[in-house]
């Protein structure tokens, strides 16, 4: 889920959460909520009095929930170089102390009743319940996402591209043998990225080099049929997205959208910026009559899917069919090699 | 008949065709060949076929347009249709069926001693027939072919407004002409997955095109008698439907 980790440290404990992401902070706020809630429950009698004990709950609670939340969000980054548990400690720590110091502050100025201590106790107990539920949830994501590295694999690399690509160079060995040499050359870099290991993030510009490769391939078989228009903002270059997105994308569109058109078709890529969103677009012909060619769903799926494990609910990708062309939006939380993320 | 081996190539990725060509070449020694021509499109092949006399096709399976089982089913229509072996890089469902039907075939990359076994099988055997083909293509089909002076015409199946079997034949109407086919009307509404629906005994009709009906015989009542025609866009005669179909053509008819 990151890519600023020890392996070590990431195989023996997993990671701290994100504190950026929006999912974990979503999680962590209705975590503690109905912790609350439950503590409330404990403590009355009837259901008025749950009402009125929550809410004295609440006015320690809320407060040092958001300023702990805030906290870690500054600190993410600072915390993430720790290693895992240096890391959960400062965690721990922080929640205590600002647990505790509301407490005593809201005692100060008459407001609450809570006791500092037991604040900070509450808060431990906490962050430690959370702490399991977090590894918990890693540890149920991880075969899922070997599974899923295994399933793209299989998916990514058609064996119909395959073979026509071998096809292709042979028929070059012999009247061009230094373009024969470029194409196996493309061949084997497009291999490597498919076989490496896709838990780190790459920047954009190494995603659109892989993918002129695969365009080039492409060319050679397909010549003059095959057309692409490029609009990528040279800004976006060290935007940093997960390995093998844009050119499984492309793949998708040649295969679907080029090969079963006796005419030249034009795919249209586009990259830019918008927001603290990256942005990709995908434009290629469209031919209802060929959608019974098995793989696209499954293509697309698998890419959801990653987006899902790297971004959790922050990334989206949507398909639609806009005047006789198939259409693809991915848009993912910018992020950049220096600054980590921001 | 003797002489070099007559070759048709017909595969929409010019690189393989160019492969084909070193190999036929390579392997000259034990079967001597000669590429009278080739194609990028199974459509493109079919107007070359009468002029190239090529006694033999190596296809390709995945083209756009029509496949190349289709294109070599409608070969099968001429009198003395060139014999043809498949080349595919991967389709495991057309290799399943060459299997089931034993019809020849080659894996790209081809290898010079394999198409040299094909070529020297073929002179000696001859190509697959036309039952084999048909048990083994996936389809739905692109087109209907009707042999012509030596020639394959190709009648594209979504201008297709009836099929009425005739005798030995079955007619093929369109909005501009009619031609004959040979493949048998059942076989058809099967591989047509809805498209053409019977409307009688010897009739199809393209539902697509269906416009209304109406009754050609005064009934005795509504419920019982009468006899029912539907009528085509761009045709002007109505066609009869059978009693025993009417009750599936009628929701079929836009009231």
């Amino acid at each position: 889920m990151n890519a600023y980790k020890p392996k070590s440290i990431r195989q023996t404990f997993g990671n701290l959460p994100d504190f950026h992401n929006l999912g974990v902070v979503t999680r962590v706020l209705l975590a503690a909520n109905f912790a609350g809630l439950i503590a409330a429950l404990l403590r009355s009698a009837d259901l008025r009095e749950v009402v009125e004990q929550f809410a004295r709950i609440a006015t320690t609670l809320e407060p040092s929930l958001l300023a702990a939340l805030v906290c870690l969000h500054a600190l993410d980054r600072w915390l993430r170089r720790l290693g895992y548990l240096p890391g959960l400690g400062i965690v721990m720590l922080v929640a205590a102390a600002l647990a505790a110091g509301v407490a005593a502050a809201l005692k100060e100025l008459g407001l609450g009743q809570a006791d500092a201590a037991w604040s900070a106790g509450y808060a431990l107990l906490l962050c430690a319940m959370l702490a399991v539920y977090f590894s918990l949830r890693e540890r149920a994501f991880s075969p899922a996402l070997a599974e899923a590295r295994l399933q793209a694999l299989q998916a990514r690399i058609r064996p119909h591209f395959l073979f026509n690509s071998i096809n292709a160079v042979l028929s070059l060995l012999r009247r061009d043998p230094r373009r024969a040499e470029t194409a196996l050359e493309d061949m084997a870099e497009l291999f490597r990225s498919v076989m490496t290991d896709s838990r780190d993030l790459v920047t954009l510009d190494e995603e659109l080099t892989l993918t002129r490769r695969y365009l080039d391939l492409e060319h050679l078989r397909l010549g003059d049929r095959l057309m692409v228009a490029w609009s990528v903002d040279p800004l976006c270059g060290p935007a940093l997205l997960p390995p093998m997105l844009l050119q499984p994308l492309v793949e998708n569109a040649v295969y679907h959208g080029i090969e079963p058109g006796t005419e030249p078709g034009r795919i249209e890529i586009s990259v830019r910026r918008a927001g603290d969103q990256l942005r990709l677009e995908l434009f290629n012909p469209y031919w209802p009559e060929h959608q019974h060619r098995q793989g696209n769903r499954m293509a697309l799926a698998n890419i959801g899917e990653r987006l899902a494990l790297h971004f959790d609910v922050e990334a989206s990708l949507e398909t639609s069919i806009v005047e006789n062309r198939f259409r693809i939006l991915i848009s993912l939380p910018w992020r950049t090699v220096g600054q980590g993320k921001s | 008949m003797s002489g070099p081996l007559r070759i048709l190539l017909v595969d929409d990725e010019a690189p393989a065709r160019a492969r084909l060509r070193e190999l036929l070449a390579d392997c000259s020694a034990e079967v001597p060949s000669h590429v009278v021509g080739e194609a990028a499109s199974g459509v493109q092949a079919l107007s070359l076929i009468p002029d190239c006399q090529a006694q033999l096709a190596l296809v390709d399976i995945h083209m756009p347009g029509m496949s190349g089982i289709e294109f070599a089913r409608h070969l099968q229509v001429l009198e003395h249709p060139p014999g043809v072996i498949f080349v595919t890089a991967h389709d495991q469902y057309a290799v399943q069926a060459f299997e089931v039907n034993a019809i020849d075939y080659l894996l790209k990359p081809v290898r010079r001693a394999r198409l040299a076994a094909a070529l020297g099988k073929f002179a000696a055997g001859g190509g697959p027939e036309r039952e084999q083909l048909a048990r083994a293509d996936p389809g739905p089909r692109r087109f209907f072919s009707s042999a012509e002076r030596g020639r394959v015409h190709l009648i594209p199946v979504q201008e297709v407004l009836f099929l009425k079997a005739e005798l030995k034949y079955v007619t093929v109407r369109t909005r501009q002409r009619e031609f004959l086919i040979e493949d048998s009307l059942s076989q058809i509404e099967q591989e047509s997955g809805g498209r053409f629906v019977r409307v009688h005994r010897n009739c199809l009709v393209a539902a697509d095109f269906i416009r209304g009906a109406k009754r050609t015989q005064a009934g005795a009542d509504d419920e019982e008698g009468g006899q029912w025609a539907v009528l085509l866009e761009g045709y002007p005669e109505a066609i009869p439907v059978s009693r025993r179909q009417w009750s599936v053509i009628k929701p079929m008819v836009k009231r």
